[in-house]
């Protein structure tokens, strides 16, 4: 059966929400590049610096985690929303 | 020093206290409300059963002896909660659209409810898991002997105590009762609690060591660049691996899968648990290097590491914080050994328990008498076993490192479960054969290359297996397989495993076909997260309602089932217990029975019962033939109903036009009495004159017979005009068809009408190259005629100019008469070709309104057209007719 592709333009807000999610896909992949970096220094760094290193990434990451898991819920939570008033303008501040 | 007793006495008031909590828990959970057991946090804390007593302990000996690498095990669990939105989100919705329950049900449920790979998973699971479970009796037994000074006997009846106890608290909170969603309030409440605990103490250990043994973080990093660990030796393949091994670990151990899927309550927790979640493992891990080096720094040579945690704050006289940091490691190892043993013994008793029991009882699921029964007491009979057999793991591998090592080779282990499970939640085209030749492949590779060695050359393999491989084949040497030498075994053993894994699942998925009920399971696993249900897996059956509930009410429960039933009726207006069995309900109905049962043995169950009327591939064909049939029918009403509107706009076109015709056949009758009587008066006048008058002069009779005569001869035009119509009407006329050049005939026709002695300006353009067409010029000629007369007689210009201009249009060559004056409105452009149609009564004399009509019959029988061209500043027709080289093509 043939599926619904969805609208093809979206308003403002949803489509932010669409790329919202993109960046939610993407960190994993953001992640495993941080957390490969030290590989390329492998043997010519000190622990310390390594563990400063390490633990900075980890902290973004969970900052940025933290930042996207509210407003990319939210914009699941109402996908009746989402899907249905893809052509309006954004009415909620 | 904490005397041996005391430490007892301290954890028995702790387990006290947990078994409060999980009581409180239950019964908040029972009356219905529990805010509290519900909220993310506790969700997250939950999470925290991936820190086991390995990584409570074993994080600051790892970290010792290697740096960061230890690190990666909580870099692998941080970048797979990283995918929370892409990926485990998906697998929580499956989890409770499905009703998993275990690792192992979520597998076969995906491949088609399959028991075999149900099996395969539980196995692998319980192989993966009595070493784990070994592990986390001796760290805390470890731990008790820091404390004391007794021999191994003392050792050994610790071990006991704490597989007895720890038994005990998962049957009682782990089996209470056969919950339809799976669900242990209390034991999660009791972990969460843990969580909290292991993580204060760990950072009350932390702080203490940075802040009150060294003089803050610089001096910890100047202990660092002074401990023996100074310099990162980081192995690039040792690295990547461990990193991808705990990220798979997290992702396929029972207990996680249990804690994260099966125990979730809401979907959203998981937004907060995904950085809550890796805020807990950073924390858990920011202060292991710190205690490490302090360890290094302070106790003396030949200490063990892995216990660090206890025995720092112990060599300085910090009891308090010592117990607090037993207290940690003790929850770390129990919490780990109940989830895991409720996680494994569920799978023991669904996936295997259940099959071989609906097997062996003769018609198992028709029967009557409590199931709920059979089931609690295979999983109470699994726990026990479980404990039992890592209580003996850890007897007969005596401790020691080999044991510590089995954290990541137990980690290898269930990694094998990662292709099918992630090909099986993104890719549809996964099927249960290639599912299960990738999992046996790559769990037969890893026992050969990384269990088994593990127990040393004094264990299963001998020292000349491993050193020339069996039966001297060298190729097949356990460490070295097909001559890979010189890696190290665990990242060997991954390299192997994963990519005979990922290889069989793959060929096997390519090359076998799936059934009907795999490919719908594959298609509502893979669109867990996208609107609408999947396709019903019941074929509408004879199976009656009655036995549906005798065995419903066996496996939840009298009430549960009864309700469930009941609403079912209602929903389908009926009363009483009884609904229609519809594929709809028995899908339902199954649902629930598989939160209790697993998957694969509810279908087996309701298939019993219903014959196995399950799903066919006639039924999916006819299913997709149905929705086929329905969208072909509605494009076809849609394709009548546009036909039907393209014909009413004709009918009301034709209609409107033949309501004019009507107007102007009524306007004309009139008109040719008018005609055809002014001719007759004057001729019957003029003839009376004649007769009657005897003396007329000569040129008077003359003159009168001269009207008599022209007056006849517009008559005889008049009905000539009339009979050329009917002839062309009626296709009789004959044509006398040659090759003419078009520019003679326009030249002729001019000639004939004289109309250029009489003032009208005639301008001709293009066609002067001699255009040759095949037509009858006398015909043809006529129409030319007839249109410059119409322009003499009807273009009310001051200076009448008519041009006429030759195009080419290709294969047909057109002739346009345009001249100045004002053109036939857009409302009678369509009417004036129609017969005794005249605009204006202007200059009415002499035309009956028939001159367009035959042109236009002319041109039809010529292979041309005639029409009005409307836009071109004035009253323009266009002539057009097909070309002689057209033609003679």
């Amino acid at each position: 059966m043939a599926q619904n592709p969805g609208p093809l333009f979206l308003a403002r807000r949803t489509y932010r929400r669409r790329r919202l999610m993109d960046i939610g896909r993407l960190m994993p992949f953001l992640g495993t590049f941080l957390f490969l970096v030290p590989v390329l220094w492998a043997g010519s760094v000190r622990t310390s610096a390594g563990l400063v290193y390490l633990f900075v990434v980890w902290g973004l990451l969970i900052v940025g985690l933290a930042l996207l898991a509210r407003p990319i819920s939210r914009a699941e939570a109402d996908p009746e929303k989402t899907a249905s008033h893809e052509s309006e303008g954004a009415e909620e501040p | 020093m904490l005397s041996f007793n005391l430490l007892v006495a301290i954890c028995l008031v702790y387990v006290a206290f947990l078994f409060f909590i999980a009581f409180a828990a239950e019964r908040q959970a029972a009356s219905g409300e529990r805010p509290w057991l519900r909220s993310p946090l506790v969700y997250t804390l939950s999470l925290s059963i991936y820190c086991t007593a390995w990584t409570f302990y074993g994080a600051v000996g790892y970290a010792a002896r290697s740096g960061l690498e230890f690190l990666t095990i909580y870099i692998g669990p941080t970048i797979v909660m990283l995918a929370w939105w892409g990926a485990l989100r998906k697998l929580v919705r499956i989890g409770r659209t499905q009703r998993i329950t275990s690792i192992a049900d979520l597998i076969s449920s995906r491949y088609g409810k399959s028991t075999l790979l149900g099996v395969l998973v539980t196995l692998i699971a319980l192989i993966g898991t009595t070493p784990y479970i070994a592990l986390q009796l001796q760290s805390v037994t470890l731990s008790f002997a820091v404390f004391t000074e007794g021999g191994p006997e003392t050792l050994n009846s610790t071990a006991i105590w704490v597989a007895v106890g720890l038994t005990v608290f998962t049957i009682i909170f782990g089996t209470r009762k056969l919950d339809v969603n799976e669900r242990h309030h209390g034991v999660v409440a009791a972990i969460a609690i843990e969580a909290v605990v292991k993580l204060i103490a760990l950072l009350a250990v932390g702080i203490f060591v940075v802040f009150f043994v060294a003089a803050g973080p610089r001096d910890i990093a100047a202990l660092i660049d002074a401990s023996p660990i100074d310099v990162w030796e980081l192995r690039p393949e040792r690295w990547m691996t461990l990193i991808f091994l705990s990220g798979a670990a997290f992702l396929c151990l029972p207990r996680i899968i249990h804690v994260m899927v099966v125990e979730n309550a809401d979907e959203r927790h998981l937004a907060t648990a995904s950085w809550a979640f890796p805020l807990y493992l950073f924390l858990m891990s920011l202060f292991v290097v710190p205690i490490a080096v302090v360890g290094l720094a302070m106790m003396p040579l030949g200490a063990n590491p892995d216990l660090f945690v206890l025995t720092v704050p112990l060599a300085l006289d910090r009891d308090g914080l010592a117990t607090l940091a037993f207290l940690g490691g003790f929850s770390s190892a129990t919490s780990m050994v109940i989830v895991a043993a409720i996680a494994v013994s569920t799978m023991v008793s669904n996936h295997i328990v259940m099959p071989i029991w609906l097997r062996s009882v003769p018609s198992g699921a028709t029967v009557s008498g409590d199931l709920r029964q059979v089931v609690l007491v295979a999983r109470r009979v699994t726990i026990a076993a479980v404990l039992l057999l890592g209580y003996l793991y850890y007897r007969v591998s005596g401790g020691g490192t080999a044991l510590a090592a089995i954290g990541l080779i137990s980690f290898a282990g269930v990694a094998q479960v990662l292709p099918a499970l992630l090909g099986g939640i993104f890719w549809r085209g996964a099927t249960r054969v290639g599912a299960a030749a990738g999992v046996t492949v790559g769990f037969l590779i890893w026992a050969w290359t990384l269990f088994l060695p593990s127990f040393g050359e004094s264990g299963v393999l001998g020292a000349e297996v491993l050193a020339a491989g069996p039966w001297g084949i060298a190729a097949l040497r356990p460490q070295a397989l097909f001559g890979l030498e010189g890696l190290d075994p665990l990242v060997h053993s991954v390299v192997w495993s994963m990519s005979f894994n990922i290889l069989a699942f793959l060929i096997g998925s390519f090359l076998s076909f799936p059934t009907p009920l795999e490919r719908l399971q594959g298609a509502s696993f893979v669109n867990a997260l996208s609107p609408g249900g999947g396709a019903r897996s019941w074929a509408v059956s004879g199976a009656g309602a009655e036995e549906l509930l005798v065995m419903s009410q066996r496996i939840v429960g009298g009430r549960d089932a009864q309700a469930l039933f009941e609403a079912e009726a209602a929903e389908q207006g009926k009363g009483g217990y009884l609904p229609e069995v519809t594929p709809e309900f028995l899908e339902r109905l199954e649902r629930v029975l598989a939160g209790s049962v697993g998957g694969a043995t509810a279908h087996a169950m309701v298939a019993q019962i219903t014959g196995g009327a399950s799903v066919s591939v006639d039924d999916l064909m006819k299913v997709a033939d149905e929705a086929q049939q329905i969208m072909e029918y509605s494009a076809r009403l849609e394709a009548q109903s546009d036909e039907l509107r393209r014909t009413a706009r004709q009918l009301q076109v034709a209609n409107e036009k033949l309501m004019a015709l009507s107007v102007q056949k009524d306007a004309f009758l009139s008109q040719i009495s008018h005609e055809l009587r002014t001719p007759m008066t004057s001729i019957r006048s003029f003839s009376e004159i004649l007769r009657q008058s005897e003396g007329l002069a000569p040129e008077d009779r003359q003159r009168y017979a001269g009207v008599i005569h022209d007056e006849a001869l517009r008559l005889t035009r008049l009905l000539d005009d009339l009979l050329d119509l009917s002839v062309l009407e009626n296709g009789q006329v004959s044509l006398n068809t040659r090759e003419a050049a078009l520019d003679a005939v326009i030249s002729a026709a001019l000639v004939a009408t004289g109309v250029e002695e009489e003032g009208l300006v005639v301008r001709r353009e293009g066609g002067g190259d001699g255009v040759r067409v095949i037509t009858d010029p006398d015909r043809l000629s006529q129409v030319f005629i007839n249109l410059i007369s119409n322009a003499r007689k009807y273009c009310d210009a001051e200076r009448p100019v008519l041009r006429i201009v030759t195009r080419d249009l290709g294969d047909r060559v057109a002739v346009d008469f345009i001249d100045n004056g004002s053109g036939v409105p857009g409302d009678a452009q369509e009417l004036i070709f129609e017969k005794f149609s005249r605009l204006t009564d202007q200059q009415a004399a002499g035309s009956a309104g028939l001159g367009l009509a035959i042109c236009r019959e002319i041109m039809l029988r010529l292979g041309g057209s005639i029409r009005y061209l409307p836009g071109q500043g004035g009253g323009a027709f266009r002539v057009s007719l097909p070309r002689a080289e057209a033609r003679a093509a």
